[in-house]
Protein backbone atom coordinates (compact mmCIF):
# COMPACT_ATOMS: atom_id res chain seq x y z
CA UNK A 1 0.00 0.00 0.00
CA UNK A 2 1.09 3.58 -1.05
CA UNK A 3 1.96 5.98 1.31
CA UNK A 4 -0.65 8.80 2.42
CA UNK A 5 -1.49 11.37 0.41
CA UNK A 6 -2.23 15.11 0.50
CA UNK A 7 -3.33 18.04 -1.99
CA UNK A 8 -2.27 21.19 -0.88
CA UNK A 9 -3.78 23.67 -2.64
CA UNK A 10 -2.36 27.38 -2.99
CA UNK A 11 1.55 27.83 -2.83
CA UNK A 12 1.86 30.78 -0.31
CA UNK A 13 2.79 31.32 3.28
CA UNK A 14 0.21 28.58 4.62
CA UNK A 15 0.40 26.00 1.54
CA UNK A 16 4.34 26.52 2.24
CA UNK A 17 4.51 25.48 5.65
CA UNK A 18 2.52 22.94 5.72
CA UNK A 19 3.51 21.24 2.74
CA UNK A 20 7.18 21.45 4.40
CA UNK A 21 5.78 20.22 7.85
CA UNK A 22 3.73 16.89 6.27
CA UNK A 23 6.72 16.36 3.62
CA UNK A 24 9.25 16.36 6.44
CA UNK A 25 6.56 13.45 8.57
CA UNK A 26 6.41 11.31 5.25
CA UNK A 27 3.69 11.93 3.45
CA UNK A 28 3.47 12.13 0.03
CA UNK A 29 2.40 15.78 -0.95
CA UNK A 30 1.58 17.72 -4.19
CA UNK A 31 1.58 21.38 -3.90
CA UNK A 32 -1.04 23.07 -6.65
CA UNK A 33 -0.57 26.52 -7.61
CA UNK A 34 -2.05 28.94 -10.21
CA UNK A 35 1.46 30.47 -10.28
CA UNK A 36 4.21 29.93 -12.54
CA UNK A 37 6.76 30.04 -9.45
CA UNK A 38 5.55 29.49 -5.55
CA UNK A 39 5.29 32.09 -3.12
CA UNK A 40 1.35 33.12 -2.99
CA UNK A 41 0.81 37.19 -3.33
CA UNK A 42 3.28 37.99 0.16
CA UNK A 43 5.75 36.37 -2.10
CA UNK A 44 5.31 36.79 -5.56
CA UNK A 45 8.42 36.46 -7.63
CA UNK A 46 9.49 38.44 -10.26
CA UNK A 47 9.14 35.90 -14.22
CA UNK A 48 12.55 34.52 -14.12
CA UNK A 49 13.00 36.12 -17.62
CA UNK A 50 13.12 39.33 -16.15
CA UNK A 51 16.29 38.09 -14.27
CA UNK A 52 15.62 40.34 -11.21
CA UNK A 53 19.58 40.08 -9.07
CA UNK A 54 18.11 41.87 -5.95
CA UNK A 55 14.26 40.81 -5.96
CA UNK A 56 14.02 41.52 -2.32
CA UNK A 57 14.23 44.91 -2.85
CA UNK A 58 10.42 44.77 -3.31
CA UNK A 59 10.06 41.94 -0.73
CA UNK A 60 9.56 41.82 3.57
CA UNK A 61 11.02 38.73 5.73
CA UNK A 62 12.74 37.60 2.47
CA UNK A 63 15.19 35.28 4.60
CA UNK A 64 11.89 33.47 5.88
CA UNK A 65 11.16 32.92 1.92
CA UNK A 66 14.94 31.93 1.25
CA UNK A 67 14.11 29.07 4.03
CA UNK A 68 10.66 28.25 2.08
CA UNK A 69 12.18 27.88 -1.08
CA UNK A 70 15.04 25.98 -0.36
CA UNK A 71 13.17 23.44 1.54
CA UNK A 72 10.93 23.06 -0.73
CA UNK A 73 13.44 22.67 -3.58
CA UNK A 74 15.13 19.74 -1.27
CA UNK A 75 11.85 18.00 -0.93
CA UNK A 76 10.97 18.09 -4.80
CA UNK A 77 14.35 16.63 -5.57
CA UNK A 78 13.96 14.42 -3.35
CA UNK A 79 10.63 13.83 -4.92
CA UNK A 80 8.34 13.90 -2.05
CA UNK A 81 6.52 16.55 -2.90
CA UNK A 82 5.27 17.19 -6.47
CA UNK A 83 4.81 20.70 -7.05
CA UNK A 84 2.30 21.79 -10.07
CA UNK A 85 2.34 25.33 -11.19
CA UNK A 86 0.14 26.98 -13.59
CA UNK A 87 -2.59 24.92 -12.09
CA UNK A 88 -5.85 26.50 -11.73
CA UNK A 89 -8.15 24.80 -9.32
CA UNK A 90 -11.96 25.12 -9.64
CA UNK A 91 -13.50 22.39 -7.36
CA UNK A 92 -12.70 19.92 -5.45
CA UNK A 93 -14.65 16.79 -4.36
CA UNK A 94 -15.16 13.68 -2.31
CA UNK A 95 -15.05 10.44 -4.20
CA UNK A 96 -15.92 7.27 -1.56
CA UNK A 97 -15.65 7.63 1.67
CA UNK A 98 -11.78 9.00 1.85
CA UNK A 99 -10.38 9.92 -0.99
CA UNK A 100 -10.84 13.77 -2.20
CA UNK A 101 -10.44 14.64 -5.84
CA UNK A 102 -8.89 17.93 -6.59
CA UNK A 103 -9.86 19.46 -10.19
CA UNK A 104 -7.88 21.99 -12.02
CA UNK A 105 -7.12 23.93 -15.35
CA UNK A 106 -3.65 24.17 -17.14
CA UNK A 107 -2.28 24.89 -20.31
CA UNK A 108 -1.60 28.23 -22.33
CA UNK A 109 -4.97 28.76 -22.53
CA UNK A 110 -6.37 27.36 -19.18
CA UNK A 111 -8.56 24.63 -21.31
CA UNK A 112 -6.72 21.43 -20.18
CA UNK A 113 -8.00 19.67 -17.52
CA UNK A 114 -6.16 17.87 -14.56
CA UNK A 115 -7.19 15.91 -11.64
CA UNK A 116 -5.00 14.89 -8.67
CA UNK A 117 -6.46 12.97 -6.19
CA UNK A 118 -5.61 12.48 -2.36
CA UNK A 119 -6.12 11.33 0.68
CA UNK A 120 -6.41 14.45 2.28
CA UNK A 121 -6.57 18.51 1.03
CA UNK A 122 -5.44 21.38 2.39
CA UNK A 123 -7.05 24.54 1.08
CA UNK A 124 -4.62 27.71 1.47
CA UNK A 125 -6.08 29.87 -1.13
CA UNK A 126 -5.89 33.03 0.34
CA UNK A 127 -7.61 36.25 -0.02
CA UNK A 128 -7.49 38.90 -2.14
CA UNK A 129 -8.74 42.82 -1.61
CA UNK A 130 -12.15 44.21 -1.22
CA UNK A 131 -12.30 47.64 -2.52
CA UNK A 132 -15.87 49.78 -1.80
CA UNK A 133 -16.94 51.99 -4.49
CA UNK A 134 -16.90 55.26 -5.51
CA UNK A 135 -17.72 57.82 -8.21
CA UNK A 136 -14.97 57.53 -10.69
CA UNK A 137 -14.20 53.86 -9.36
CA UNK A 138 -14.30 52.09 -12.37
CA UNK A 139 -11.77 54.73 -14.48
CA UNK A 140 -8.35 52.92 -16.02
CA UNK A 141 -6.11 53.94 -13.44
CA UNK A 142 -7.50 52.83 -10.37
CA UNK A 143 -6.49 49.99 -9.30
CA UNK A 144 -6.33 47.75 -6.17
CA UNK A 145 -3.24 48.49 -3.42
CA UNK A 146 -2.61 44.99 -3.66
CA UNK A 147 -3.11 45.07 -7.31
CA UNK A 148 -0.20 47.46 -8.07
CA UNK A 149 1.75 45.52 -5.58
CA UNK A 150 1.34 42.95 -7.48
CA UNK A 151 2.13 43.80 -10.68
CA UNK A 152 5.49 45.87 -9.23
CA UNK A 153 6.49 42.66 -7.72
CA UNK A 154 5.97 40.33 -10.60
CA UNK A 155 6.03 42.31 -13.63
CA UNK A 156 8.28 45.02 -12.48
CA UNK A 157 6.21 47.85 -13.36
CA UNK A 158 4.56 50.18 -12.35
CA UNK A 159 0.84 51.72 -13.54
CA UNK A 160 1.91 55.21 -14.21
CA UNK A 161 3.97 58.20 -12.46
CA UNK A 162 2.11 60.25 -9.76
CA UNK A 163 0.23 57.81 -7.34
CA UNK A 164 -2.51 58.46 -4.49
CA UNK A 165 -2.65 55.32 -2.17
CA UNK A 166 -5.91 55.12 -0.30
CA UNK A 167 -8.41 53.53 1.89
CA UNK A 168 -7.59 51.91 4.98
CA UNK A 169 -5.77 48.80 6.24
CA UNK A 170 -2.57 47.64 7.11
CA UNK A 171 -1.53 46.67 3.40
CA UNK A 172 -1.63 50.92 2.21
CA UNK A 173 2.00 51.39 3.97
CA UNK A 174 4.02 48.57 2.06
CA UNK A 175 2.73 49.69 -1.11
CA UNK A 176 2.95 53.04 -0.42
CA UNK A 177 6.80 52.81 0.24
CA UNK A 178 7.16 50.20 -2.55
CA UNK A 179 5.68 52.44 -5.29
CA UNK A 180 7.47 55.53 -3.99
CA UNK A 181 11.12 52.83 -3.69
CA UNK A 182 10.06 51.50 -7.44
CA UNK A 183 10.44 55.33 -8.66
CA UNK A 184 6.74 56.73 -8.56
CA UNK A 185 5.85 60.00 -6.86
CA UNK A 186 3.15 59.15 -4.42
CA UNK A 187 1.28 62.35 -4.11
CA UNK A 188 -0.37 60.91 -0.72
CA UNK A 189 -1.26 58.11 1.32
CA UNK A 190 -4.81 58.71 2.54
CA UNK A 191 -6.18 56.59 5.15
CA UNK A 192 -9.94 57.15 6.79
CA UNK A 193 -8.37 55.19 10.03
CA UNK A 194 -5.76 56.57 12.15
CA UNK A 195 -2.53 53.91 13.30
CA UNK A 196 -2.50 56.23 16.78
CA UNK A 197 -5.50 53.93 17.87
CA UNK A 198 -3.33 51.35 18.33
CA UNK A 199 -1.91 53.18 21.03
CA UNK A 200 -5.19 52.43 23.05
CA UNK A 201 -4.93 49.03 22.27
CA UNK A 202 -1.87 48.26 24.19
CA UNK A 203 -2.31 44.81 24.68
CA UNK A 204 -2.83 43.75 21.37
CA UNK A 205 0.27 45.61 20.48
CA UNK A 206 2.92 44.57 23.52
CA UNK A 207 1.95 40.75 22.42
CA UNK A 208 3.48 41.68 18.72
CA UNK A 209 6.61 44.49 19.69
CA UNK A 210 7.72 43.52 15.74
CA UNK A 211 4.30 44.69 14.57
CA UNK A 212 5.33 48.04 16.57
CA UNK A 213 8.54 47.84 14.78
CA UNK A 214 7.96 47.29 11.49
CA UNK A 215 5.24 49.87 11.34
CA UNK A 216 8.29 52.51 12.51
CA UNK A 217 9.99 51.43 9.49
CA UNK A 218 6.91 52.46 7.42
CA UNK A 219 7.11 55.74 9.04
CA UNK A 220 10.39 56.13 8.25
CA UNK A 221 10.69 55.17 4.76
CA UNK A 222 7.54 57.50 4.41
CA UNK A 223 9.06 60.95 5.74
CA UNK A 224 12.28 59.75 3.00
CA UNK A 225 10.15 60.07 0.17
CA UNK A 226 8.03 62.96 1.07
CA UNK A 227 5.02 61.02 1.18
CA UNK A 228 2.30 63.76 2.65
CA UNK A 229 -0.43 61.60 5.16
CA UNK A 230 -3.90 62.20 5.32
CA UNK A 231 -5.37 60.32 8.29
CA UNK A 232 -9.04 60.27 9.21
CA UNK A 233 -9.23 61.38 5.09
CA UNK A 234 -11.26 59.04 2.54
CA UNK A 235 -11.36 59.78 -1.35
CA UNK A 236 -14.84 60.88 -2.42
CA UNK A 237 -14.33 60.33 -6.13
CA UNK A 238 -11.75 60.05 -8.62
CA UNK A 239 -11.90 62.39 -11.69
CA UNK A 240 -11.07 61.68 -15.52
CA UNK A 241 -12.81 61.22 -18.96
CA UNK A 242 -11.02 58.18 -20.62
CA UNK A 243 -8.61 57.84 -17.56
CA UNK A 244 -7.98 58.93 -14.17
CA UNK A 245 -6.60 62.76 -13.77
CA UNK A 246 -7.14 63.49 -9.98
CA UNK A 247 -8.92 62.27 -6.91
CA UNK A 248 -10.93 64.49 -4.79
CA UNK A 249 -10.26 63.58 -0.91
CA UNK A 250 -12.02 64.91 2.55
CA UNK A 251 -11.15 64.96 6.19
CA UNK A 252 -13.59 62.51 7.66
CA UNK A 253 -15.62 63.43 10.81
CA UNK A 254 -15.94 61.79 14.28
CA UNK A 255 -18.88 59.56 13.27
CA UNK A 256 -17.41 59.09 9.68
CA UNK A 257 -19.42 61.48 7.95
CA UNK A 258 -17.13 63.28 5.29
CA UNK A 259 -16.77 66.93 6.03
CA UNK A 260 -17.84 69.00 3.11
CA UNK A 261 -15.43 72.03 3.86
CA UNK A 262 -12.16 69.78 3.30
CA UNK A 263 -12.49 68.79 0.23
CA UNK A 264 -9.14 68.87 -1.84
CA UNK A 265 -8.50 67.67 -5.29
CA UNK A 266 -4.74 66.39 -5.46
CA UNK A 267 -3.74 65.36 -9.49
CA UNK A 268 -2.67 62.04 -10.27
CA UNK A 269 -2.56 59.14 -12.57
CA UNK A 270 -2.89 56.09 -10.23
CA UNK A 271 -4.85 55.54 -7.56
CA UNK A 272 -4.32 52.06 -5.66
CA UNK A 273 -7.30 51.71 -3.17
CA UNK A 274 -7.87 49.23 -0.70
CA UNK A 275 -10.41 48.83 2.26
CA UNK A 276 -9.38 45.05 4.12
CA UNK A 277 -9.18 42.28 2.38
CA UNK A 278 -11.31 39.21 1.76
CA UNK A 279 -10.71 35.54 2.68
CA UNK A 280 -11.22 32.86 -0.93
CA UNK A 281 -14.06 30.50 0.50
CA UNK A 282 -15.14 28.71 -2.67
CA UNK A 283 -13.39 25.30 -2.62
CA UNK A 284 -14.62 25.14 1.30
CA UNK A 285 -18.12 25.92 0.62
CA UNK A 286 -18.62 23.68 -1.99
CA UNK A 287 -17.04 21.05 -0.37
CA UNK A 288 -20.06 21.88 2.29
CA UNK A 289 -17.10 22.85 4.67
CA UNK A 290 -18.88 25.62 7.23
CA UNK A 291 -17.72 29.16 7.00
CA UNK A 292 -18.57 31.81 9.40
CA UNK A 293 -19.23 34.71 8.26
CA UNK A 294 -16.65 35.53 5.31
CA UNK A 295 -13.55 32.69 6.61
CA UNK A 296 -13.59 29.01 7.20
CA UNK A 297 -14.06 27.53 9.88
CA UNK A 298 -11.22 25.48 11.35
CA UNK A 299 -10.49 23.68 14.75
CA UNK A 300 -7.57 24.06 16.96
CA UNK A 301 -5.88 21.85 14.24
CA UNK A 302 -6.88 23.82 11.53
CA UNK A 303 -9.25 20.94 10.08
CA UNK A 304 -12.57 22.25 8.88
CA UNK A 305 -15.69 20.17 9.63
CA UNK A 306 -15.27 18.41 6.43
CA UNK A 307 -13.49 14.87 7.31
CA UNK A 308 -9.95 14.78 5.26
CA UNK A 309 -10.06 18.98 4.60
CA UNK A 310 -8.10 21.43 6.36
CA UNK A 311 -7.84 24.88 5.93
CA UNK A 312 -4.86 27.52 6.62
CA UNK A 313 -3.84 31.02 6.74
CA UNK A 314 -6.14 34.20 4.65
CA UNK A 315 -8.95 31.49 3.87
CA UNK A 316 -9.55 31.15 7.42
CA UNK A 317 -9.57 34.97 8.58
CA UNK A 318 -7.12 37.64 7.57
CA UNK A 319 -3.90 38.07 9.41
CA UNK A 320 -0.90 38.14 7.42
CA UNK A 321 1.74 36.31 6.03
CA UNK A 322 3.24 35.12 9.97
CA UNK A 323 -0.26 33.80 10.82
CA UNK A 324 -0.48 31.84 7.78
CA UNK A 325 2.94 30.23 8.06
CA UNK A 326 1.74 29.08 11.58
CA UNK A 327 -1.51 27.95 10.64
CA UNK A 328 0.34 25.68 8.21
CA UNK A 329 2.90 24.45 9.78
CA UNK A 330 -0.29 23.48 12.55
CA UNK A 331 -2.06 21.96 9.57
CA UNK A 332 0.80 20.03 8.12
CA UNK A 333 1.75 18.54 11.85
CA UNK A 334 -1.56 17.23 12.28
CA UNK A 335 -2.53 16.22 9.05
CA UNK A 336 0.97 14.16 9.10
CA UNK A 337 -0.82 12.49 12.59
CA UNK A 338 -4.30 11.59 11.39
CA UNK A 339 -3.46 9.79 8.08
CA UNK A 340 -1.04 7.87 9.57
CA UNK A 341 -3.82 6.78 12.15
CA UNK A 342 -2.71 8.78 15.18
CA UNK A 343 -3.98 11.79 17.07
CA UNK A 344 -2.02 14.71 17.11
CA UNK A 345 -0.38 16.27 20.12
CA UNK A 346 -0.71 19.62 20.05
CA UNK A 347 2.36 20.07 22.65
CA UNK A 348 4.74 19.31 19.22
CA UNK A 349 3.44 22.72 18.15
CA UNK A 350 2.84 24.93 20.95
CA UNK A 351 5.16 27.49 19.74
CA UNK A 352 3.13 27.92 16.54
CA UNK A 353 -0.12 27.72 18.49
CA UNK A 354 1.26 30.77 20.50
CA UNK A 355 1.97 32.70 17.30
CA UNK A 356 -1.34 32.00 16.10
CA UNK A 357 -3.30 33.09 19.13
CA UNK A 358 -1.18 36.25 19.48
CA UNK A 359 -1.88 37.09 16.18
CA UNK A 360 -5.38 36.36 15.85
CA UNK A 361 -5.80 38.71 18.71
CA UNK A 362 -3.48 41.15 16.63
CA UNK A 363 -5.61 41.04 13.96
CA UNK A 364 -8.72 41.54 15.35
CA UNK A 365 -7.42 44.81 17.21
CA UNK A 366 -6.34 45.72 13.54
CA UNK A 367 -10.12 45.14 11.72
CA UNK A 368 -11.51 47.13 14.49
CA UNK A 369 -9.32 50.34 13.89
CA UNK A 370 -8.98 49.92 10.44
CA UNK A 371 -12.79 49.46 9.55
CA UNK A 372 -13.91 51.66 6.45
CA UNK A 373 -15.89 54.91 7.22
CA UNK A 374 -18.74 54.56 9.00
CA UNK A 375 -20.69 56.22 6.32
CA UNK A 376 -19.30 55.68 3.57
CA UNK A 377 -21.83 54.80 1.31
CA UNK A 378 -23.71 57.90 1.69
CA UNK A 379 -20.89 59.53 -0.73
CA UNK A 380 -21.85 56.70 -3.80
CA UNK A 381 -24.27 58.72 -6.37
CA UNK A 382 -27.06 57.03 -7.64
CA UNK A 383 -25.10 57.10 -10.80
CA UNK A 384 -21.96 55.48 -9.75
CA UNK A 385 -21.08 51.36 -11.23
CA UNK A 386 -21.26 49.46 -8.42
CA UNK A 387 -21.06 46.26 -10.06
CA UNK A 388 -17.97 46.05 -12.32
CA UNK A 389 -18.95 43.12 -14.15
CA UNK A 390 -22.60 44.03 -15.06
CA UNK A 391 -22.77 48.07 -14.72
CA UNK A 392 -25.11 48.10 -12.09
CA UNK A 393 -25.45 51.64 -10.50
CA UNK A 394 -26.04 52.26 -7.14
CA UNK A 395 -29.75 53.62 -7.84
CA UNK A 396 -30.65 50.04 -8.92
CA UNK A 397 -29.44 48.73 -5.93
CA UNK A 398 -30.92 51.47 -3.75
CA UNK A 399 -34.61 50.94 -5.66
CA UNK A 400 -34.80 47.29 -5.10
CA UNK A 401 -34.57 47.55 -1.70
CA UNK A 402 -36.84 50.81 -1.49
CA UNK A 403 -39.05 49.75 -4.00
CA UNK A 404 -39.01 45.99 -4.71
CA UNK A 405 -38.39 44.96 -0.74
CA UNK A 406 -35.01 43.46 -1.53
CA UNK A 407 -33.16 42.78 1.99
CA UNK A 408 -29.96 40.09 0.98
CA UNK A 409 -27.54 40.27 -1.28
CA UNK A 410 -29.18 37.31 -2.90
CA UNK A 411 -32.58 39.34 -3.87
CA UNK A 412 -30.64 41.95 -4.80
CA UNK A 413 -28.88 40.20 -7.41
CA UNK A 414 -31.71 38.45 -8.49
CA UNK A 415 -33.23 42.02 -9.11
CA UNK A 416 -30.35 44.10 -10.34
CA UNK A 417 -27.87 41.68 -11.92
CA UNK A 418 -25.35 42.97 -9.18
CA UNK A 419 -22.81 39.83 -8.74
CA UNK A 420 -23.74 38.31 -12.06
CA UNK A 421 -21.15 39.32 -14.55
CA UNK A 422 -17.36 37.74 -14.46
CA UNK A 423 -16.07 38.11 -11.12
CA UNK A 424 -19.88 36.67 -9.65
CA UNK A 425 -19.39 39.08 -6.82
CA UNK A 426 -16.45 38.83 -5.16
CA UNK A 427 -15.91 42.52 -5.93
CA UNK A 428 -18.53 44.13 -5.90
CA UNK A 429 -20.43 41.68 -2.80
CA UNK A 430 -19.16 44.13 0.03
CA UNK A 431 -19.99 47.43 -1.96
CA UNK A 432 -23.52 46.13 -2.80
CA UNK A 433 -23.91 45.14 0.24
CA UNK A 434 -22.96 48.15 2.47
CA UNK A 435 -25.25 50.27 0.21
CA UNK A 436 -28.15 47.70 0.25
CA UNK A 437 -27.63 47.94 3.62
CA UNK A 438 -27.55 43.81 4.40
CA UNK A 439 -25.63 41.60 6.18
CA UNK A 440 -22.03 40.69 3.67
CA UNK A 441 -21.90 36.95 3.65
CA UNK A 442 -19.60 34.57 1.57
CA UNK A 443 -20.19 34.20 -1.93
CA UNK A 444 -21.64 30.79 -2.46
CA UNK A 445 -20.47 29.75 -6.30
CA UNK A 446 -20.53 26.42 -7.23
CA UNK A 447 -16.63 26.65 -9.02
CA UNK A 448 -13.99 28.50 -7.99
CA UNK A 449 -13.27 30.20 -11.73
CA UNK A 450 -15.10 29.66 -14.80
CA UNK A 451 -14.92 26.27 -16.48
CA UNK A 452 -14.50 25.28 -20.29
CA UNK A 453 -17.99 23.29 -20.71
CA UNK A 454 -16.16 20.49 -22.48
CA UNK A 455 -13.45 20.22 -19.42
CA UNK A 456 -17.01 19.92 -17.00
CA UNK A 457 -18.49 17.40 -18.83
CA UNK A 458 -15.64 15.45 -19.30
CA UNK A 459 -14.55 15.56 -15.23
CA UNK A 460 -14.77 12.57 -13.39
CA UNK A 461 -14.05 10.37 -16.20
CA UNK A 462 -10.80 9.44 -15.65
CA UNK A 463 -10.09 6.48 -13.79
CA UNK A 464 -8.49 6.75 -10.44
CA UNK A 465 -4.61 6.53 -10.58
CA UNK A 466 -2.87 8.24 -8.04
CA UNK B 1 15.01 54.77 -9.99
CA UNK B 2 12.41 52.14 -11.97
CA UNK B 3 11.18 49.09 -11.06
CA UNK B 4 14.04 47.22 -13.35
CA UNK B 5 16.73 49.47 -11.74
CA UNK B 6 15.55 49.05 -8.26
CA UNK B 7 15.80 44.85 -8.18
CA UNK B 8 18.76 45.22 -10.51
CA UNK B 9 17.06 43.34 -13.69
CA UNK B 10 18.96 41.87 -16.49
CA UNK B 11 16.01 40.78 -18.62
CA UNK B 12 16.65 38.59 -21.35
CA UNK B 13 16.32 40.02 -24.75
CA UNK B 14 13.03 42.25 -25.45
CA UNK B 15 10.68 41.18 -28.07
CA UNK B 16 8.17 42.25 -30.36
CA UNK B 17 4.48 41.88 -29.95
CA UNK B 18 1.64 43.51 -31.47
CA UNK B 19 -1.20 45.80 -30.27
CA UNK B 20 -4.29 46.18 -32.86
CA UNK B 21 -1.18 45.99 -35.32
CA UNK B 22 1.02 48.29 -33.37
CA UNK B 23 4.45 46.97 -32.57
CA UNK B 24 5.16 46.74 -28.80
CA UNK B 25 7.94 45.58 -27.09
CA UNK B 26 7.47 43.13 -24.38
CA UNK B 27 10.15 41.20 -21.66
CA UNK B 28 10.49 38.05 -21.28
CA UNK B 29 8.31 36.71 -18.48
CA UNK B 30 6.15 39.49 -18.51
CA UNK B 31 2.45 39.66 -18.26
CA UNK B 32 -0.10 41.26 -21.42
CA UNK B 33 -0.50 43.51 -19.00
CA UNK B 34 2.54 44.35 -17.75
CA UNK B 35 4.08 45.11 -21.03
CA UNK B 36 0.77 47.52 -22.02
CA UNK B 37 1.78 49.12 -18.99
CA UNK B 38 5.22 49.61 -20.43
CA UNK B 39 4.17 51.04 -23.24
CA UNK B 40 1.91 53.56 -21.30
CA UNK B 41 -1.55 51.45 -22.75
CA UNK B 42 -3.55 51.11 -19.03
CA UNK B 43 -7.06 50.59 -20.54
CA UNK B 44 -7.59 47.95 -23.90
CA UNK B 45 -11.26 47.00 -23.94
CA UNK B 46 -14.73 48.58 -23.45
CA UNK B 47 -17.47 47.46 -21.66
CA UNK B 48 -20.69 45.26 -22.85
CA UNK B 49 -22.88 47.55 -22.02
CA UNK B 50 -21.91 51.82 -21.36
CA UNK B 51 -18.33 51.38 -23.54
CA UNK B 52 -16.55 52.53 -20.66
CA UNK B 53 -12.83 52.05 -20.99
CA UNK B 54 -11.33 49.64 -18.69
CA UNK B 55 -7.82 47.94 -17.94
CA UNK B 56 -5.98 46.37 -14.92
CA UNK B 57 -8.37 46.54 -11.55
CA UNK B 58 -7.37 43.99 -9.22
CA UNK B 59 -3.76 42.25 -10.66
CA UNK B 60 -4.44 39.19 -9.40
CA UNK B 61 -7.03 37.45 -11.60
CA UNK B 62 -9.98 38.12 -9.55
CA UNK B 63 -12.13 40.75 -10.88
CA UNK B 64 -11.83 40.04 -14.68
CA UNK B 65 -11.86 43.98 -15.42
CA UNK B 66 -8.58 43.82 -17.68
CA UNK B 67 -10.21 41.20 -20.34
CA UNK B 68 -8.08 41.02 -23.78
CA UNK B 69 -8.04 39.45 -26.84
CA UNK B 70 -4.71 37.09 -27.29
CA UNK B 71 -4.18 35.48 -30.45
CA UNK B 72 -7.89 35.73 -31.59
CA UNK B 73 -9.40 34.32 -28.66
CA UNK B 74 -11.31 36.88 -26.16
CA UNK B 75 -11.94 37.38 -22.71
CA UNK B 76 -8.45 36.35 -21.51
CA UNK B 77 -7.16 38.23 -18.21
CA UNK B 78 -4.10 40.28 -19.12
CA UNK B 79 -3.17 40.27 -15.70
CA UNK B 80 -2.59 36.52 -15.91
CA UNK B 81 -1.46 35.65 -19.72
CA UNK B 82 2.43 35.79 -20.51
CA UNK B 83 3.48 37.26 -23.62
CA UNK B 84 5.26 35.17 -26.61
CA UNK B 85 6.95 36.57 -29.40
CA UNK B 86 5.06 37.65 -31.89
CA UNK B 87 1.32 37.51 -29.90
CA UNK B 88 -1.13 39.46 -31.11
CA UNK B 89 -2.90 41.57 -29.08
CA UNK B 90 -6.27 43.15 -29.76
CA UNK B 91 -8.32 45.82 -27.50
CA UNK B 92 -11.43 44.53 -27.12
CA UNK B 93 -15.27 45.57 -27.53
CA UNK B 94 -18.31 44.44 -25.25
CA UNK B 95 -18.25 40.35 -25.32
CA UNK B 96 -14.89 40.60 -27.51
CA UNK B 97 -17.57 38.07 -30.17
CA UNK B 98 -19.08 40.86 -31.75
CA UNK B 99 -16.46 40.73 -34.48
Amino acid sequence: MSEPSLAVIGAGPAGLAATLAAAARGIRVTLIDSAPEAGGQFYRQPAPGLGARRPQALHHQWRTWERLRDRLRTHVRAGTVRHLTDHHVWFVERRGAARLTVHALTGPEQAEAAEVHADAVLLATGGYEKVLPFPGWTLPGVVTAGGAQAMLKGGLVLPGRTAVVAGTGPLLLPVATGLAAAGATVAALVDSADPAAFVRRSRALAARPDKVVEGAGYAGRLLRHRVRTFLHHTVVAAHGAERLEAVTVAALDRNGRVRPDTRRRLDCDTLAVGHGMLPHTDLADALGCRVDGTAVHVDDEQRTDVPGVWAAGETTGIGGSALSLAEGHIAGRSIAARLAGRTPDPASWAAAARTRERLRAFFAAVDSVYAPPAHWAEQVTDETVVCRCEEVPAGAVREAVRELGAGDLRTVKLLTRAGMGWCQGRVCGPGVAGIAGCEQSAGRRPFARPVPLGVLARAGESEESA
Amino acid sequence: MNPLDLVRAEPGPAFTVTLDGREVEALPGQTVAAALWTAGVTSWRTTRGEGRPRGIFCGIGVCFDCLVTVNDRPNQRACLVPLRPGDAIRTQEGTGHDE
